[in-house]
């Protein structure tokens, strides 16, 4: 066991893909310079040579489309995103081509391509450095979506979508970067078994989120519980095949739901988890409303103050969860 | 191999010249004097492509085909010249005009006509159609309809064949329309960035659906991209077998031992419509009177004029062809209509790897 941050979890994630397997390689911007992807990526290339870490051209679309067509002959690439919102330049490769060629070629072609993406936020960076957009990508059947919230998902989930037979998208946040967790080696996980995970259990609210919103959750969780309010906090880990099972029996016991998404409201996730866990229980099994916590409905904003009420942070969620379970405000420290 | 140094393209010469005038080229073809045991069966692939559409262009127009064809018949010759220099583990892509490309690689003509119809037992399962086509056994790695998609696809199974290093190739089939896209500058400027061996195909046949080139670009002549991207080209008559090999084997033979893209601009004509099996309408817009001096410029006749010519085809031998070639797509449809379509979990059970 050893204490990692996510980021450094996420290289050990590229250090046992490329040591163990090599099929697997990786390619896109920025990938020789020392910040584009934090600490993700440091020296990678001097340790597997640049004929494995593939800096690239500013094509966001064709450096997809390779990584694609390579992974239909024999390899397995992790193609590199530093910012969602310059990965929308590729989204012909990821939703029309890679999300169904297995499909539309008759089941039988595997895809093993990860396309990493990194959440970029914060810090004054504005409205296209900022997006998120998983709820788009998680709409597509055919692309698995991973979003890891701790450093060992970040470094275990990566290895899995990397040696999957089919498309994934996994996307990871540089706030969580600096978050550490003590660890053991490796895991070589099937991502096919894979899915939410209960990760701190109570009795009157689930707190359902993904990546930074999980941690989000957890944190939230923690300050209810010294407040004597117990949740369940479920970590969503993979947004596409959806498996909301587990969301659904919480609520069956907690009869309350907050979802906590950094993403936008309409046909956002948190309203996919509302909606599949109304679906799944019947009338009367709720206390109260269930509750979406998410972005407001603008583009990040870059002036300090503006972008300071933007965010969801823990407070935001301990006074969401507090008004679901009906605690007055004065009785809390 | 072609033993024939073809014709470079010239940086300087934007324009198609005598290439895009149809009352040019309808002379039989000159010949290479050694190597040319390979053209009668090219001859033979290009009249199989040809009875394929011609088949399958009836079908849609009876109703009995339902998903959209676009139909090659008249630019076989692009598909077959390319495959000459080609063996079953380079890696071929195409685009939605590529029942020409299938065949021409060797693909089977039950599992076509089996595809069109949505059988089972068709090249992608049933679950593609005339626009979703593979045949990995042969090579061809997929054909798809989003304009210019398979071209940054193809230069990733160029990067994965130079890791490989056994000297293996990938081709990208695409049409003039496709030069408008990003994708393709994108991909050409990456494949000469990363020295990957992908040869990129432009069939220009100067429509992209109802639009003629010369209402699309300044310029008709899409090889003059390759130059801009510091990609050797050729640009030939697209409707000459025998000139399409020679820059195809220059090109592969290059490429297989020192990795790096290739051009090649193969200038033709479709006989058809863009989709369907019209060949007086487009889209709804009519074409203009060009057709019939086109069709003079045959890739086909102009094969078989030559081979008799040399003495190494009889005069009979178009006509035999045709019938056995007929019979033998006939056979095919036959039995295809009499296969299973995919199974109702189909639907759902090819949608990712293995189990969920």
């Amino acid at each position: 066991m050893a204490v990692r941050s996510y980021g450094v979890a996420i290289r050990d994630g590229f250090e046992h893909l490329m040591t163990e397997h090599r099929e697997v390689f990786t390619i896109g911007q920025g990938l020789w310079s020392p910040w584009y992807v934090g600490s993700t990526m440091t020296d990678l290339e001097k340790q597997f040579g640049k004929a494995r870490v593939i800096d690239t051209p500013v094509s966001e679309l064709a450096t997809t489309g390779a990584a694609l067509g390579a992974a239909l002959c024999g390899y397995r690439p992790i193609v590199i995103h530093p910012r969602v919102d310059f990965m929308l330049l590729a989204v012909d490769q990821i939703v029309t081509q890679a999300a169904k060629w297995r499909y539309m070629f008759g089941g039988d072609v595997n895809v093993p391509l990860t396309v990493r993406a990194i959440i970029n936020r914060g810090g004054e960076q504005g409205a296209q450095h900022s997006q998120s957009l998983h709820a788009w990508f998680a709409h597509i059947p055919g692309l698995r979506v991973v979003m890891p919230a701790t450093a060992r998902d970040a470094r275990d989930l990566l290895i899995a979508s990397a040696l999957c037979d089919d498309p994934v998208l996994y996307i990871d946040d540089r706030w969580l970067y600096g978050v550490e967790e003590e660890i053991g080696s490796p895991v070589e996980l099937d991502l096919r078994l894979e899915g939410p995970r209960l990760v701190r259990e109570g009795a009157e609210l689930t707190l359902v989120g993904a990546g930074h919103s999980a941690w989000l959750c957890t944190e939230a969780a923690r300050s209810l519980a010294e407040n004597g309010v117990s949740c369940d906090v479920i970590d969503v880990r993979v947004l596409n095949p959806f498996d909301a099972r587990l969301i659904v029996d919480s609520v069956r016991r907690t009869g309350r739901l907050l979802a906590v998404d950094g993403d936008w409201t309409t046909c956002g996730f948190a309203g996919e988890v509302i909606a599949s866990v109304v679906e799944a229980l019947p009338p009367g099994a709720l206390r109260a409303s269930p509750r979406r916590l998410t972005l407001p409905e603008a583009p990040a904003p870059t002036s300090a103050p503006l972008e300071r009420s933007y965010y969801t942070n823990v407070a935001d969620v301990v006074t969401a969860a507090r008004q679901l379970v009906g605690v007055p405000g004065d009785s809390w420290e | 191999m072609v033993a024939r140094t073809s014709p470079r393209y010239d940086a300087a010469d934007t324009d198609l010249g005598a290439l895009a005038d149809p009352a040019r080229f309808h002379e039989s073809l000159t010949l290479p004097l050694e190597d040319r045991g390979w053209l009668t069966g090219a001859l033979r692939t290009m009249m199989l492509a040809r009875a394929c559409e011609e088949r399958i262009g009836d079908m849609v127009t009876s109703g009995k085909i339902r998903c959209p064809c676009h139909l090659a018949i008249g630019q076989e010759a692009a598909a077959v010249g390319v495959a000459r220099p080609l063996r079953a583990s380079d890696r071929v892509f195409g685009a939605h005009r590529s029942h020409a490309h299938y065949i021409a690689l060797g693909g089977s003509v039950r599992k076509l006509m089996a595809e069109v119809l949505g059988r089972d037992t068709g090249a992608s399962r049933g679950m593609g159609g005339s626009m979703h086509l593979i045949d990995r056994e042969h090579g061809l790695h997929g054909t798809v309809p989003i304009v210019g998609a398979t071209i940054p696809i193809a230069v990733g199974a160029a990067l994965a064949a130079k890791m490989d290093g056994r000297g293996d190739v990938a081709v990208s089939f695409f049409g003039d329309g496709a030069t408008e896209e990003g994708g393709f500058h994108e991909s050409m400027n990456l494949a000469a960035a990363l020295k990957v061996p992908v040869l990129f195909v432009a069939e220009n046949n100067m429509f992209s659906s109802h639009l003629h080139i010369s209402l699309r670009q300044p310029h008709a002549s899409v090889a003059r991209y390759a130059v801009a991207h510091d990609v050797p080209a050729w640009r030939v008559d697209g409707n000459d077998v025998v000139a399409v090999a020679a820059a195809a084997c220059e090109a592969v033979a290059r490429m297989r031992v020192e990795p790096g893209p290739a051009f090649i601009e193969a200038v033709t004509y479709r006989w058809r419509g863009h989709v369907g099996a019209r060949d007086d309408e487009d889209v709804g817009v009519s074409r203009g009177g060009d057709l019939p001096a086109w069709r003079q410029r045959d890739p086909v006749r102009r094969l078989f004029e030559a081979l008799v010519a040399v003495g190494d085809a009889d005069t009979g031998l178009l006509g035999r062809l045709e019938a056995e070639l007929k019979a033998e797509v006939e056979a095919a449809w036959a039995q295809a209509q009499g296969d299973p379509f995919p199974a109702p979990d189909a639907l759902l059970a090819r949608v990712y790897g293995g189990a969920r």
